[in-house]
């Protein structure tokens, strides 16, 4: 057993699991766009966090004594429509949109990836019947699909997360069967057999660990995308319901006072530009780190 | 090829079943019966019961779906509930606004992205290189809606240049009808611009370090015509069939691009049907966009063998 295990790149061995794990980490570090991602990711977490501790306005507390102003001293960022202090609202929304792009793409990954690896493991009908199914998911535009299901479901910030997390599901699907094709290949898959494991061990503890560098990859990526489908769908009136705050309904608002209060349109979508590019950054820095073809 | 063309299609069939399915069974998600859907506000009894007859609601689903799709193949995708209209209809009347848009943002896009990918894969390394991928990561990350409402803000609100919104048919005025379009594709051709920027740069990476480019660098040709002669042509192959992939992306995109510039096309069409629980139009643009793409995809394996040579004989 145990030199079946060494002989897996994912090995038990505690000595080369860390030298692999600084080797990914120093190759990380230097990535100077990747690191500005990280940051950019972790300043909106933080955010998102600690909103409810901030000394912020109550982002739903109308006040009609200062409806649309200017950025001021009293509001940074302004007031909307109904006098709601516009910062206050743009942090808050952060909790949407994080919660948005971190709950779809949990929903893709349990489903996509297991799916994955049945196809891309047992092939035959399992994997005719799953792949035909995922290029029919495949085929209708993410949005649309997504715009769909919201419909279906009913508008909500739940059910918008459910149908990105569904529209999303079909490209862990097909990220994780080709990798599970490459790596049924491998010796110690082989040997793994021949030794007589039981196939559940040989999925938990030789593929799976093996297909996960890739899906972390995607999933950041992903996170990105998803992040601009729940404020598109916000924007449509299909995500997060008034009068909670989200950065696309937010939008979906100010597009109507662009003359009198075009700060309103401003920040959301500045915010939504530097998270979606953090997680875009962060995504293509983990890709060239967890590359194992050149170190 | 043809052999090869037949099979693609083989396998595209089952899919298609597959999409059909999912497209009806969107309907069974919705609460209550389906009948009240399919009717809308309408409650006279003969009609309800004309309705639950046509849909055949009575029988198994297995034969609700059958009824459907017959209907389906027939070019029958039901009835919208707030025009009247066929679906089939309503599309039909949208589609040119959106294919208008879809060709001028695809004009954008490759005037955008093709040059771009160029320079930075001959320049790899260089400051232009690194501008030019900030710059594409950047497209990728802005929200295409919000670079709409910005682009609004600054030509039409503050500087009076374009239209904000509307739409004139090209038959009616063609310069009028391509300055209301003008913002709106470059809006949404900017996003695909990005994609395709970052994947002819790869692309020509790839190939100008083939054997053939150094051979034609060694015969002492000009860079230009290395570049634009030997490598483009190679480089390009894979471009043609992603830019028929991309029309996913351009519908998507085209659902908000004609939301923030309230253009009457396919895009605005869905997201009317949703607000209105006009069921039948959402399956049927569902629908008819999945069997789209699907078509795109066969056309792009088409396209590859044509480009090329190499596989024209096998």
């Amino acid at each position: 057993m145990t030199r079946t295990a060494t002989q897996a790149p994912a090995s038990n061995d505690p000595v080369l699991e860390a030298r692999a794990e600084n080797r990914v980490w120093k190759k990380f570090r230097s990535h100077k766009s990747a690191m500005l991602g990280g940051a950019l990711v972790v300043f909106f977490i933080l955010i998102a966090l600690a909103a409810p501790l901030l000394p912020i306005p109550d982002p739903a507390a109308t006040d009609w004594s200062a409806v649309r102003k200017a950025p001021s001293w009293a509001h940074w960022m302004g007031t909307d429509e109904i006098g709601r202090d516009v910062m206050s609202r743009l942090i808050w929304g952060a909790q949407a949109s994080l919660a948005a792009g971190v709950v779809s793409v949990g929903i893709a990954v349990l489903f996509g990836v297991p799916l994955g690896i049945l196809a891309g493991y047992f092939g035959g009908w399992t994997d005719a019947v799953i792949s035909r199914c995922t290029e029919a998911l495949l085929a209708v535009p993410f949005l649309i699909l997504a715009i769909a299901l919201a419909a279906f479901l009913g508008p909500s910030l739940t059910n918008a997360m459910i149908a990105i997390g569904i529209s999303a599901t079909p490209i862990f699907v097909r990220l994780t069967r080709g990798q599970v094709l490459s790596i049924r290949q491998e010796n110690y898959i082989e040997s793994a057999l021949a030794v007589g494991l039981p196939t559940p061990k040989i999925l938990s503890r030789y593929v799976l660990p093996n297909v996960l560098p890739p899906i972390l990859v995607q999933s950041t990526l992903t996170i990105a995308t998803a992040i601009i489908a729940e404020a598109s769908l916000s924007f449509l009136g299909l995500g997060q319901q008034p009068p909670a705050p989200s950065w696309g309904s937010m939008l979906n608002t100010a597009k109507n006072f662009l003359n009198q209060a075009p700060w309103m349109a401003m920040w959301p979508g500045v915010s939504i530009f530097f998270v979606v590019l953090g997680f875009n950054l962060l995504g293509d820095g983990l890709r060239d780190a967890l590359d194992p073809r050149d170190h | 090829m043809l052999a090869f063309l037949l099979r693609r299609i083989l396998i595209a069939i089952p899919t298609v079943v597959i999409i059909s399915i999912m497209v009806f069974g969107l309907q069974h998600l919705l609460p209550g019966d389906p009948l009240l859907v399919l009717a809308g506000e309408e409650r006279d009894p003969a009609v309800l019961e004309a309705l639950r007859e046509k849909y055949r609601l009575n029988d198994p689903i297995p034969v609700q779906y059958l009824a459907w799709v017959g209907n389906a193949l027939q070019g029958d995708l039901g009835v919208s509930l707030r025009t009247n209209q066929p679906v089939t209809e309503l599309m039909a009347q949208k589609l040119p606004v959106t294919i208008q848009l879809a060709l001028m943002s695809m004009v954008f896009a490759l005037v955008i992205g093709i040059p771009a990918g160029i320079l930075s894969a001959v320049k790899k390394g260089t400051a232009t290189d690194y501008v030019a991928n900030v710059v594409a990561l950047s497209g990728l990350s802005i929200p295409n809606f919000w670079l709409g409402i910005m682009l609004i803000l600054l030509v039409s609100v503050k500087w009076q240049l374009l239209p904000a919104s509307g739409y004139v048919p090209p038959s009616e005025d063609l310069w009028q009808s391509i300055r209301t379009m003008l913002m709106p594709s470059f809006v949404l051709g900017t996003a695909l611009a990005a994609t395709l920027m970052r994947h002819t740069r790869s692309s020509m990476i790839g190939v100008l370090s083939a054997d053939y480019v150094r051979t034609a660098r060694a015969k002492g040709l000009a860079e230009r015509v290395v570049i634009l002669k030997h490598a483009l042509r190679n480089a390009l192959t894979p471009i043609v069939t992603l830019t028929a992939l991309l029309f996913g992306e351009l519908v998507a995109g085209a659902v908000l691009t004609e939301q923030i510039f309230t253009i009457p096309g396919f895009g605005k069409l869905v997201v009317d049907a949703v607000f209105n629980r006009d069921y039948a139009v959402v399956q049927g643009i569902v629908l008819v966009t999945a069997v789209g793409f699907i078509v795109m995809n066969l056309f792009a394996d088409a396209m590859y063998f044509v480009l090329n040579p190499r596989l024209r004989g096998s």
